[in-house]
């Protein structure tokens, strides 16, 4: 044994170590790779080699070699030998090696297991490190399972050193083995508190990484934290923790307050942490206006630093505010502006950011201008294609609500045509298309500069590639085609558009190509037969039947199949111009009518024809669903469709969404169809008729060329010109200038500038987009249905009467007694409303003991948080009182038995003891509740109040005619009577509906006179007799009780005062 | 943070370390990117890229470029911080340290880096107990060394 150690160490005197490999790397610099092919060679020599050293030098060198990317995954066995040596030197090169070169796949991972287990309970805390460490770089779900124990004993090792070390690979492990986090969790938190501050800091950055997944499980942390924070003095572990609050301030909003002192008290002592509470606070506490404005000031000081990083930043710290206050980063366009012209991508691409949110009426012309120039200076297309796509959302955003020249901005999309190897052809090609189609007083223009783009169609030929520039042609012949009578020369386009060049583009195009040259052949056309020499004409057709072979011999076939339609149509027409026949008429109604742009919202608008269920089934359902549909809703009939509608709709959004998806495809390949804009989302002006708004021609008395500028800067000059001259105008006519704005078509949102002084250039009629007839212009689609404060947006009216409807006759007598309930309280209830509605359903008095009521309450949640914890209490009358489990004060509530998912309902009972039933009660009540959404949890309450009618103490008794007549021949009885006037119903209907809603039942009914009957929980009879005559009911009435009778009567008028 | 790579300006790859398990063939194609568009910049310009998902970080010691890249919520100037006390660390470890220390130590180099980050996540924020922590281990490399030859 001992001659073999000897040997191995003289065999090692001969080898390289790295340090020679290295060496001889460098000496080998022209044939590199044959040097190390022998070298590796070696290894593998040494590889075979019993001598553990040997082979760790070899692994060591291997390590090397991976680096500099040579594959080294066949020594995989080789390296898990080295680690299992029980000597540390070699451990360490083979935990090493195994950290570099293992990965997911590498199959011999599973052989380590036991190995990494022994080793991290070894007693040597150096081979228990090196181990984790290399656990942390290759640990798989398989290592992750079977080790996760291990690792939790580690958690709490003697040493410091290990203890760190086991903390910070848990995250490691949670990531991969999520079962884990459960378990560990309590002993991370304890870890919190660790007297070492590195194992401290451990436990902060792992908790970090894992509330920042989901912060909302760590709200509870959060003052711990806030302890850490103001404790301690370890920088990195100060910029994690206001990281951490900068994840949980969004879920608490108490939180944010809290925080503004320690934090402004760290703004002061570092910088690098000035950078995360900007961030923290800028997402965490939307309300603190006057920090915010703080924070933009700093920042400005940040950017306009030299320091490049600073600059980075304050910039992204800036995109970040302007999500949430754009205002007060507006102010600061100059700056970013400047930023624009900053050597460094990472800035500009930055500054483009923030200047899509800092655009206004005022300064898009001049920013969209600034961006040109930089189009043009651009070096790399990356950069450039993002230049020109942030040009685009700048002008198109909101509708191209700022966008007051709708001529230059045509000239801006013709000029970016011209950038070359640009990947967004297709995008500037929508947006011709969009503006050309919805913007009327454009086409002229727009046309006549398709139609020169067409001409010089060569220019963008060159890149065929797709989505390249070549889309923009697709526009254009489409624009002239369907626009064509605003061409100044047909002809000469059309010929353009038959070019054999042409048969170079995509198929796509060229077949909108060939249907476009077909509609101008029409313009074509008509303009000729006017024209008494005939032979222009049949030169036209016989330029398309030259033309067109050459596409009928396309490999697209759509392009060959509209090659040959137009082909034989023309061929046709031109026999018939030899025959001298006027065609021309019948060739343009061929495409004739105009195709307006449909509104993306159009489809859901389509009202439903009458008697059209669009939830009914077509096929009877499965029987398993039927007995759920008709559970009995006794009282309230208007709510039935809310339970049942949610389970069709569902299977109807589904339905809708697999119809859009089939629609968006068929679009997709539809020319005619003008696919949303990006801003599509934004409500169109639905104005109606925009169609009559003048729409005032260009004023050409400008020169529209300038010499030796771009068109687009043209029109930057005679917009200021023109802004130049309404201000000297407006000076003059301050008093005409109100009546005329009071007049414009267009609606104006104000910018943050004074945005009023500037009008459009000429005024521009957005087409709306086509809705189908009798559709409602509402605009409430476009809110989230589920969105809670949504209800908070309908006037007061709407308001009442939603709240009649919530609570129907319970609530509708104070609302008609009280109107001048305030109306903020209205507010508060409605939105409370919207989280959850509390109906009482039923009130039912219980035969059996004539001193209880029950009633049934629906709790219906309409938030989507969680609701739970509901409490119900009611404030107990003398006369009635809820009755509460034995052991609990008359002021407690009484707890709902469930909880509620986000649109559930569910329905409790309550017992109540009443004393007297002759009189109606209002008993005042609050339900306690915790919502509870993914970001937070709050208390909320509802108040409500609990309306007991005299009715509700009634009970439906049949009674039989005889009983009835000796009932009131006994002569015990009071009576009264009580007229209605106007009621319309039938009288079939009436009956039945005072004994649904007053619960009698009736005993006899000869012609229009009927006699009805109940009975009180009490026993007190009731006795009507009902006539009718001309619309007018009379109700006679008897009963043993003349307040009972009363109250009841009045009941019976409500109910028939509010149909 | 998602992997660490050292690299001279001639773009030889000094030390790579990831923390997250890509293949090899994917490593590659990572570190021959970054190292070209990071060599592309000028010295001037900020330290920071938006690279695919993923921000970038580097620093220029001599002729070494340190870059490590974070996700989208991380600090950037921690990182900095970082890649700056890796370098103190090694510059005390080798005395002055410079580009040739870490090419003929580079497991030593990896060692130090290991004890300082752990899984993408700082370790030990103590530069002594960091520097402690390995001359110990080097010492037992030694001890046992010394014994068994």
């Amino acid at each position: 044994m001992a001659l073999k150690i000897v040997k191995g160490s003289i065999d090692r005197m001969f080898d390289k170590n790295l340090q020679d490999l290295v060496r001889g790397i460098r000496n080998h610099k022209e044939d590199e790779a044959k040097y190390i092919s022998t070298c590796i060679d070696e290894i593998k020599q040494e590889l075979k080699q019993d001598n553990i050293a040997v082979k760790a030098n070899a692994v060591c060198k291997l390590t090397y070699l991976q680096m500099l990317g040579y594959d080294v995954s066949w020594a995989a066995f080789n390296i898990v030998e080295v680690m299992s040596s029980s000597k540390f030197t070699y451990k360490r090169i083979g935990y090493l090696a195994a950290s570099q070169c293992f990965h997911e796949g590498t199959d011999v991972i599973m052989l380590t297991t036991n190995q990494i287990r022994k080793d991290l309970s070894s007693p040597n805390q150096y081979d228990t490190g090196v181990a984790l460490t290399g656990l942390s770089c290759f640990v798989t779900p398989d290592l992750a399972r079977d080790l996760a124990n291990d690792i939790m004993t580690l958690m709490s090792h003697t040493k410091p050193f290990i203890r760190k070390k086991a903390v910070l690979i848990m995250y490691k492990v949670f990531l991969k083995y999520p079962e884990s986090l459960r378990p560990a969790f309590p002993r991370l938190k304890e870890k919190l508190e660790d007297p070492d501050p590195g194992v401290q800091s451990a436990a902060v950055n792992v908790i970090c990484e894992l509330a920042r997944r989901n912060p909302k499980n760590y709200l509870s942390l959060a003052p711990l934290f806030f302890k850490l924070m103001t404790s301690s003095t370890n920088n990195w572990v100060l910029i994690k923790i206001i990281k951490l609050f900068g994840a949980l301030t969004p879920l608490e909003p108490r939180l944010g307050k809290k925080l503004i002192e320690p934090l402004t008290n760290l703004i002061h002592r570092f910088l690098s942490s000035v950078i995360a509470v900007l961030i923290s606070l800028s997402s965490g506490m939307p309300n603190h206006s006057a920090s915010i404005q703080l924070c933009v000031q700093k920042l400005r000081i940040l950017i306009e630093d030299s320091d490049q990083n600073l600059k980075y930043l304050g910039l992204l710290a800036m995109s970040k505010i302007l999500k949430t206050h754009p205002k007060s980063v507006q102010s600061h366009k100059d700056l970013i502006l400047q930023c624009l012209d900053d050597k460094d991508e990472s800035i500009r691409l930055r500054a483009l950011d923030l200047l899509y949110g800092m655009v206004s009426k005022k300064n898009l012309m001049e920013i969209v201008k600034k961006l040109m120039v930089h189009v043009d200076k651009a070096e790399g297309t990356t950069y450039r294609d993002e230049l020109l796509t942030k040009i685009i959302d700048i002008c198109s955003q909101s509708n191209y609500q700022y966008i007051t020249n709708f001529e230059w901005y045509i000239s801006i999309l013709v000029e970016l045509t011209r950038l070359e190897g640009t990947r967004h052809g297709h995008l500037i090609a929508s947006q011709m298309l969009d503006v050309a189609i919805r913007v009327k007083a454009i086409r002229g223009f727009a046309v006549l500069q398709m139609a020169t783009l067409l001409d010089n169609a060569h220019m963008l030929t060159g890149n065929t590639q797709r989505n390249g520039i070549c889309e923009v042609l697709y526009a254009a012949a489409w624009i002239c085609g369907e626009f064509s009578d605003h061409l100044e020369d047909p002809l000469q386009t059309l010929e353009a558009m038959l070019r054999p060049k042409v048969a170079t583009l995509p198929g796509h195009i060229q077949a909108v190509y060939i249907q476009n040259a077909a509609k101008l052949f029409a313009t074509v056309l008509r303009a000729q037969e006017g024209v008494p020499d005939s032979q222009k004409a049949q030169e036209t057709s016989q330029l398309l039947i030259d033309r067109l072979p050459l596409f009928v011999q396309s490999a697209n076939l759509e392009v060959q199949e509209r090659a040959s339609c137009v082909l034989q149509l023309v061929k046709y027409i031109q026999k018939l111009q030899q025959k001298e026949v006027a065609v021309a008429e019948e060739v343009s109604a061929l495409f004739a009518g105009e195709l307006n742009p449909v509104a993306p919202k159009a489809q859901k608008k389509v009202p439903i024809p009458e008697g059209l269920d669009l939830d009914a089934w077509i096929n009877e359902p499965p029987s398993e669903s039927e007995s759920e549909d008709e559970k009995p809703r006794a009282v309230f009939s208007q709510e039935e469709p809310r339970h049942t509608r949610p389970r069709h709709t569902e299977v109807d959004e589904k339905e809708l969404a697999r119809r859009r998806e089939a629609r968006k495809q068929e679009q997709a390949n539809n020319p005619f169809y003008i696919k949303a804009s990006p801003s599509s989302q934004k409500v169109y002006p639905e104005v109606p008729g925009v169609e009559h708004i003048p729409v005032v021609q260009i004023d050409l008395s400008v020169p529209l060329k300038v010499p030796g500028m771009p068109m687009s800067d043209q029109y930057l000059k005679m917009e200021e010109e023109r802004r130049q001259k309404e201000k000297e105008e407006k000076k003059k006519k301050e008093k005409k200038k109100k009546k005329e704005k009071r007049g414009r078509g267009r609606k104006h949102e104000s910018g943050p500038e004074s945005e009023e002084d500037i009008t459009p250039a000429h005024t521009v009629d957005i087409v709306t987009e086509e809705m189908p007839e009798n559709a409602l212009p509402s605009d409430d689609d476009d809110k989230d249905p589920n969105d809670p404060h949504k209800a908070l947006d309908i006037d007061l009216d709407k308001l009442v009467q939603l709240l009649v409807l919530l609570f129907p006759h319970y609530f509708a007598e104070m609302w008609w007694k009280k109107k001048h309930f305030p109306c903020s309280v209205l507010l508060m209830l409605l939105y409370l409303r919207a989280l959850l509605s509390v109906q009482v359903y039923d009130i039912q008095g219980n035969l059996q003991d004539g001193s209880q009521v029950v009633v049934s309450v629906i709790f219906e949640n309409k938030s989507t948080s969680f609701l739970k914890s509901m409490e119900f209490n009611v404030l107990d009358s003398l006369n009635s009182k809820l009755q509460r489990p034995d052991g609990a004060g008359p002021h407690d509530g009484l707890s709902v038995p469930f909880q509620l998912p986000p649109g559930v309902s569910n329905e409790a009972r309550f017992v109540f003891s009443v004393q007297s039933i002759v009189m109606p009660q209002k008993l005042k009540g609050t339900l306690t509740f915790i919502v509870k959404s993914e970001e937070s949890s709050t208390h909320e309450k509802l108040d409500f109040k609990l309306h007991f009618t005299c009715t509700s103490y009634l009970i439906t008794t049949p009674c039989y005619s005889d009983a009835y007549a000796k009932l009131l021949e006994s002569g015990d009885l009071k009576s009264s009577s009580v007229r209605l006037e106007g009621v319309s119903m039938s009288f079939h209907h009436l009956l039945a509906r005072i004994c649904f809603h007053h619960h009698f039942s009736v005993v006899e009914r000869i012609d229009s006179c009927a006699s009805l009957y109940s009975r009180s929980i009490q026993g007190h009879h009731v006795c009507l007799l009902v006539k009718t005559a001309d619309q007018t009911v009379s109700i006679d009435a008897k009963c043993d009780e003349p307040s009972l009778l009363g109250n009841v009567l009045d009941e019976i008028k409500q109910t028939f005062s509010m149909c | 943070m998602q992997f660490m790579l050292l690299f001279s300006r001639q773009g030889k790859l000094r030390l790579q370390k990831w923390y997250v398990p890509l293949s090899d063939k994917e490593k590659k194609k990572i570190t021959r990117e970054l190292v070209q568009t990071v060599l592309a910049r000028k010295p001037k310009m900020c330290s920071f890229l938006e690279w695919r998902d993923l921000k970038i970080v580097y620093k220029r010691y001599a002729s070494l470029y340190f870059c490590c890249a974070i996700e989208d919520q991380d600090n950037e100037l921690i990182t900095l911080e970082i890649i700056h006390r890796y370098v103190e660390l090694l510059d005390k470890y080798f005395g002055s340290v410079c580009e040739l220390d870490i090419i003929f130590n580079f497991e030593k180099a990896y060692f130090i880096l290991d004890e300082f980050l752990l899984g993408g996540e700082a370790q030990e924020t103590s530069k002594k107990n960091v520097l402690k922590a390995i001359e110990q281990a080097d010492l037992l490399q030694e001890v046992r060394h010394n014994y068994f030859l």
